[in-house]
Order: C-alpha cells, then structure tokens, then sequence
C-alpha cells in the first residue's frame, strides 16, 4: 500500500496527513482562491463600476433630496449619514458573497475543487477574504465621495480607522451569512432574490438614515438594537463623536456571535450541499 | 496491486422529490494504463460512479479503492492521485486559460516555480498558446474542453476521470480531443472514460462496461460487445405500414439479426453492410416496394441497448438524476437526443 504513495509524480507537496502541512496549505488555498475571486472582479469593470454608482446614488439621494427633512440635533445630516451608508454599502456588498458561490456550484467549479487536494475550508474562506479586500477599497471610495458631500469627521485619525475596521470586521461576519444563502440557493439569481428580504429590514429598519425616535414606539427596540444599527451608531460615536464604548462593545458582540454561528452553519452546508 | 480502480457493489440513492437510485450495487475493475469506458445513457449512474470514486460524493454502500486507497477514508489522499475533466468544461469563465491552469496548480500544492512552467507546457500541447492569456469568455467550446482536459493533467495524475469528455462537442473538436486522450493513454495514464457514444468508447476504450440503471449490464472489450451486435445498422423507411411489415419479413433473410419493426421504419443489423444493402435493394425492387429512406449507420448506444435489454434507452427516468435545475435538463436533453440519433454514415433518399 505504502508504495503507492511514491507513484505520483507530483513535483511538489505529496500528501500529508500532518497537522503544520494542512494549516500551511489551508492558508496557501485561501491565498489562491482569494486572488481568483479579486481577478474575476477586475476582470468585468462594469460589474465595480456600477457596484460603486449605487451607493453613491444612496448619498447624493439622502444628501440631497430627503436630507433637507431630517434635523440631526447637535451635527449635520451628512455627518450623521455618512457612517449608515458605509454600513449600508458593506451589507449590501456582502450579496456578492452568496451570488459568488452559487454560481461556482451551479458552474460546477465546485465540482472541481472537491476533487482537488486542497484544503475544504479554502473555497468559503477564499471568497470571504475576497470580499473582505473589496470592501477596504469601498469604504475608501465612500470616504472621499463623503468628504466631497460635506462629510467632516470630528474625531481624528485613529478613532476613524477603528470605525473602518469595525464596519470591516462587521462586513466580514456577514459574508459567511450569505455564504450560508449562496450554497442554499439553486441558482445565482435565486441567491440575490433570497438575499434582499434580509437586507432590507436589516438597513432601512435602522439608525443608519434616520434617528430611530422618528419611528412608531414598536419599532424603535428593533431598530436601535439590531445589528446594523448598532455598528453605525458605533461607527458614528467613531467617527464624529458620541458615546462609545456600548455599541462599539454591542457591535463586536453581534460580529463574534454571527462568526460563531456562521461559519460552522456555512461549512456544513458546503459539505451537504451535493 | 493490480488494479487502479476497483469498485464493489457501489450504492448511491438521491432522496428527495423523487427517489433515484443511481447506483445499484456497481462492480468493476480497471488495470492499470488501460482506457476503462463506462458506457451509458443518461441517468445510468455513469457521472455518479464517477463522482464518488472522485471523493465528491460519499456512496451510500459498497466500496471503491484508486489506486489502492479507499475513496471514502482516503479522500485526501486519493485527490492527491487523480485528475478530473467534467462533462460541462467546469473552468473559471473570467480568468484566462493560463491563470486557470496556474490556480489548479496551486490548488494542488506544486511548487510556484513548477506551476508556471506546467501552465505553459499544457498551454503548448493542448493548442491553446494563443489564447493562453485571453480571458474564457473568448474560447470556442472545443478550446474550453481541450483546457478542462489540461486542467485535470497539471498535477500529472496516475488516474484519470474523463466524465463525457466531447459531449457536445462539433466533430472537429471531438476528433482533436480523442487524439490528445489517446496520446495520454500512449504515456500510460489510467482513464476511466464515461461516454454515450459507442463510436468513441469503441476508439479509446480498450475494455468497457455497459451501464443501466445503475448496474454493469454487459462488460467486455468493443469487439466482444459488437460482436452480438453486428458491425451495421440498415434503416428503410417505407411509405405504409403495410410496405413496412412486407419489408421486414423480406430483410429477415439479411442475416441472423431479426429486423425491428416501428411504424414506417424498419431496422436491421447486417455483419456486412453494402453487400446486405445490395442484397436487401435487389429484394425489394423485386417485390415492387419502394423504400422512401435507405440509411446505412454504425450501431449507436441505442442498438447496442436494444440488444442488451430489448428495450430501447428510455427517456423519462433519466431527467432526475442529480438535478432540478431546469438548465440542467435542457442540456441533459439535448445531450440525449444527440446521443440516440448516431452518426450516418451513410444515406441517400430514395423514392
């Protein structure tokens, strides 16, 4: 039996079963399926472009045509407005992850990596990282077309940075959610119509556009504590000031219990998903 | 060892809607270097034998070893050992080929400097140089099944799935794709080959296995399997039914094959096709029946189940297998319908 295992002629790694050897491949796996998943964005710049024009519309929409009727008390709509949509794009963006996945399934790619000796894990891990890199450039789109909407940040340089990082952090939890939609879905289409039903409530039902107290009083509990709502109020206390320590710590709580949830649920569905 | 595959008595079940047991105690070898053709129409478990011996589905009973090692307990091992080309060309549409070849590489832990001299060498011997760095999106679908194929051999494999390599393809394609397989088997690759065309089995296949509903029906070499069969089918299409019965009681005397009766068309398999034609003709015109179709062809996989079962390849229980995509069964259909109208190779309208 042993002699089989020097039969290929595999010129680099035989297979191994030792621990180091698979957590070395399953970081080398996650690389190359992150760099494909980033190429194939770059390669239909139509895609990026308008994935960037529609949040843009969203501030110019707020900005200017339903900003006039919001007062803010105490800063300005487009300071208060700016850290929602950042929220608001991250999440939206985050739709790319379960398109992404259903559509390497329905390709039968999937097929092909679940044959390949790579690390299992790499394919949702590859997609999610992905996701993540992209989003670094969009909240840096989104920061300058804030800046050149009015959007002044109070705090300085660092606390901004952390609100960055918490919307990044927050984006990332959700990918594995809808990595769980994606491998659920038939299709990729089905995958983005599945996906909108939570995305709406979860980003117009919030703090990010409008101060909650608007809001009939059955909603206002909803509205103030789901968690897109408490990382763009964590994000504003970030970013033009506030009281912070409570949602920047309700936030992470809502990031680490969606990871502890989701990634388990999103690998069990890539390995039943058949 | 002297087998590269050995499968005992595989089960699969699909539960769902629809229950479709695709494999039903599936038993078979393949000695190493040989071309091993699965032979089948759609439905008959072809593609799910070859999904579980490729780690990708967990049977449900039996047992199945490449190259020694269990596929179920050995899965990452095993992986390490095979190559796989699917039926519908699964690359990534917006990479290049190149990047393609290079992230199947990586995937398969070469080393970065090997990757990127491998990429190009199949780039070469595949025919895709040209198109190498141009995205998918601008190959012809010959030109993504040809990099499928090179996919599957950047980790030079010891055993290789080819899951209905040229379905779908156009004729040219397919002959340049049968002539890269046969080059590989000339290195000494094992292939285990799923196909629907008895034509191709017959001419990379050295040992085949006719598979039904599930299980092995007939195993033997393509001489063995024509054998039974004869070499040529004679099709005669008549103007009544009337002509038509008349027609088969008269090319009963072709040979030992019964003629096979379906409404205005009369089937015969004749061992010696032009000189049953002649003789055939030379009966007809003497019982004044004039035929309104003459067509001499190659025995499809259709023939070859008529013989083997009596039956004809069905149509309706196939569509289940592994999907509910609409797409799917499209393509599942078309794909059918190409495989039960073989290849003429010749006709000529008569009337």
């Amino acid at each position: 039996m042993t002699t089989a295992i020097a039969t290929p002629t595999l010129s680099g790694a035989p297979h191994s079963d030792h621990l180091a050897a698979r957590a070395r491949w399953a970081v080398s796996d996650t690389l190359t399926m992150t760099k494909r998943n980033l190429l194939a964005v770059t390669r239909i710049p139509e895609a990026l472009f308008f994935s960037a024009v529609q949040p843009i519309m969203f501030v110019l929409l707020f900005r200017y045509v339903f900003g006039g009727e919001i007062t803010i008390p105490g800063t300005t709509y487009v300071n208060y407005l700016m850290p929602g949509i950042f929220v608001q794009t991250v999440a939206f963006g985050a739709v790319s992850t379960s398109i992404g996945l259903a559509e390497d399934l329905q390709k039968g790619l999937i097929e092909r990596f679940r044959a390949l000796p790579m690390a299992r894990s790499a394919v949702l891990t590859g997609r999610t990282t992905a996701d993540l890199i992209r989003n670094v450039f969009v909240v840096v789109i989104m920061t300058v077309v804030g800046l050149l909407v009015g959007f002044r940040p109070t705090t300085g340089v660092v606390p901004y940075i952390a609100g960055v990082l918490l919307i990044l952090l927050f984006a990332y939890a959700l990918s594995w959610g809808f990595a769980v939609i994606g491998l659920s879905a038939p299709n990729s289409e089905t995958a983005q119509v599945m996906s909108f039903p939570l995305l709406f409530p979860l980003t117009f039902i919030s703090s990010a556009f409008v101060n909650v107290h608007t809001m009939p009083s059955w909603l206002q509990g909803f509205a103030t504590y789901q968690p897109v709502s408490v990382t763009v109020s964590a994000c504003r206390a970030l970013m033009i000031g506030g009281a912070t320590a409570t949602w920047v710590i309700q936030s992470l709580l809502w990031t680490v219990g969606f990871l502890i949830v989701l990634i388990p649920l999103a690998s069990w569905r890539y390995r039943t998903r058949t | 060892m002297p087998f590269a595959i050995e499968v005992e008595a595989l089960e699969k079940t699909f539960k769902g809607k629809h229950e479709v047991r695709a494999l039903d105690g599936v038993s078979f070898n393949v000695e190493e270097g040989r071309v091993f053709g699965l032979l089948g129409p759609n439905g008959s478990g072809k593609t799910t034998a070859v999904r579980v011996l490729t780690t990708i589905l967990k049977p449900d009973g039996g047992s199945a070893r490449v190259l020694g090692h269990d596929v179920v307990r050995k899965a990452g091992l095993v992986r390490s050992l095979i190559g796989l080309a699917g039926q519908y060309a699964a690359v990534d549409e917006n990479l290049t080929g190149r990047e393609n070849l290079q992230m199947v590489g990586n995937l398969n832990h070469l080393e970065r400097s090997t990757v990127s001299g491998r990429a190009t060498d199949l780039l070469a011997q595949f025919n895709l140089s040209d198109a190498g760095d141009r995205p998918l999106k601008t190959y012809s679908g010959g030109m993504r099944r040809r990099l499928d194929l090179a996919a599957a051999l950047v980790a030079r494999p010891t055993v290789l799935f080819l899951d209905e390599p040229t379905t779908g393809l156009d004729p040219q394609s397919r002959n340049d794709l049968w002539e890269v397989i046969e080059n590989l088997v000339g290195e000494g690759t094992t292939v285990l080959l799923t196909t629907q065309y008895l034509e191709e089995a017959d001419r990379l296949a050295s040992i085949l296995a006719v598979l039904d509903h599930g299980h092995v029906i007939a195993e033997g070499t393509p001489a063995e399997l024509k054998a039974d069969l004869g070499a040529t089918v004679l099709e005669v299409g008549l103007a009544t039914t009337d002509d038509a019965s008349r027609t088969a009681r008269i090319l009963d005397a072709l040979g030992p094959h019964a003629p096979v009766l379906n409404g205005t068309v009369v089937e015969v398999t004749v061992d010696e096709g032009p000189t049953s034609a002649m003789a055939g003709l030379r009966s007809l015109d003497q019982e004044g029946i004039i035929p309104t179709a003459f067509t001499l062809r190659e025995p499809s996989l259709d023939d070859v189940f008529l013989a083997l079962t009596g039956r004809r390849t069905e149509d309706e229980t196939e569509e289940t297998e592994e999907t509910d995509d609409p797409d799917q069964k499209q393509r599942n259909r078309a794909l059918r319908h190409a495989a039960t109208n073989a290849m003429p190779i010749a006709t000529g309208e008569l009337s």
